[in-house]
């Protein structure tokens, strides 16, 4: 294949994965890389440093109209970076040390996960009663706009709360993902901040999560300018457009394909790395 | 500077990066498939990137001699710094506020962040 059959198809994939990523809220990087080296034989580290500028493209550009909404928590966002930012270095250092094929089977098994949670749905808002001392101390707690005017929420488990961040940040340095459904259950579901709240300011961690391996990735040569460009480019162009189209009633069948697409992923994924052929 | 303020500068400063490095990266990217759209695309086997890809000043050297992939790659670079900014941004934004717990905080996620793009191997 040329560039120029090249390009426009690997433009076209990306754009249905960014498109999935923002209707589905799982974000487009998690789908790109398994696309690119399943469907177009991509080498998967060539996927990973591709993937991993799109997803600064995308969080950065949804993150800017969330923070006028007024749901991003810019401190909770701030304060666990230091987790998350820690994390992705780790991450990718050992992305680089790793063997494609140990890559290509954790990247299955965070799919498999991404397709369970997708078929799923958000889970029930539990408010936490008590603050927690951290959260005071790190003046984390806040409020978020309502019909109704402001309402106020603490925020509890900050230490594990950190402790799975950093955990985020890894998988998000190794794979060149965003990791936004981890770092939403750890804010959501652990350190009990409001659903809303932790989506947009998880989408606000990750632009800066994402640079902080992506620095690395540069310098390992794994960023192939010609190959990001219309991962980059399409990635944006469909989570932009999926943004818009969010409040359409199909997202459930959506989610569905969603999850079954991932999970065939998956399995590929697996297997191709279990057998040493990435 | 009230929360609201620095919400709305923060919010620009994403767009602009995020347009501007998507603008650069389609400029050099639509000049490279020109000169070189007919050249064979293959992926499938890992080879790291040449030196002059991986480094700022490298990358603003070859762009410079309208080397279409490095201007490519100075998209890509205005992208990862686009973060970078905000987080710059932050730590002014809490140094005006005298919020020094997080001053501090900030400073730590700038320094990985610096840490990790000026080139560890």
């Amino acid at each position: 294949m040329t560039n120029l059959e090249f390009t426009p198809l690997v433009f076209g994939i990306s754009a249905i994965a960014g498109w999935l990523g923002a209707l589905t809220g799982l974000g487009g990087g998690v789908v790109v890389t398994p696309a690119l080296t399943v469907l177009l034989g991509v080498d998967i580290r060539y996927a990973i440093g591709a993937s991993l500028v799109s997803v600064i493209a995308t969080s950065s550009g949804a993150a800017a109209s969330y923070i006028r909404e007024g749901f991003t928590n810019i401190r909770i966002g701030m304060f666990l970076e230091i987790a998350t930012t820690l994390g992705a270095l780790l991450g990718a250092h050992l992305a680089t040390r790793a063997p494609t094929s140990v890559l290509s089977i954790i990247f299955g098994l965070v799919l498999l996960h991404a397709s369970w949670q997708s078929s799923r749905g958000g889970p029930p808002d539990v408010a936490a009663e008590v603050p927690d001392p951290l959260a005071t101390r790190f003046k984390l707690d806040g409020a978020y706009p309502t019909d109704q005017g402001p309402r106020a929420y603490h925020v509890s488990h900050v230490k594990s709360g950190l402790g799975l961040m950093f955990g985020a940040g890894t998988l998000s340095g190794l794979l060149g993902i965003g990791s936004g459904a981890l770092k939403v259950i750890a804010m959501d579901q652990l350190m009990r901040i409001p659903f809303k709240v932790s989506t947009t300011t998880s989408n606000f961690m990750i632009g800066v999560t994402a640079a902080a391996s992506a620095g690395i990735y540069l310098h390992r040569g794994y960023v192939e300018p010609v190959l990001a460009m219309p991962v980059m480019l399409g990635v944006l162009a469909g989570s932009t457009l999926g943004a818009r189209q969010l409040a359409g009633a199909r997202v459930r069948v959506l989610r569905w394909i969603f999850a079954i697409v991932v999970a065939v992923m998956a399995v590929e994924m697996i297997v191709s790395g279990v057998r040493g052929t990435t | 500077m009230t929360d609201q303020r620095l919400q709305s500068i923060v919010s620009t400063l994403l767009i602009t990066g995020v347009v501007l490095s998507a603008a650069v990266v389609l400029i050099g990217g639509v000049c490279h498939l020109v000169r070189h759209g007919s050249e064979p695309a293959d992926y499938r086997s890992f080879q790291a990137v040449p030196e002059s890809y991986r480094s700022l000043g490298g990358v603003i050297h070859a762009a410079g001699s309208f080397d279409y992939r490095a201007v490519i790659q100075l998209g890509l670079l205005l992208l990862i710094a686009t973060p970078v900014a905000r987080v710059a941004l932050s730590l002014v934004a809490f140094t005006l506020e005298r919020d020094y717990t997080y001053v501090a905080i900030t400073a730590v996620v700038l320094a990985v962040l610096i840490y990790s793009l000026m080139g560890q191997r």
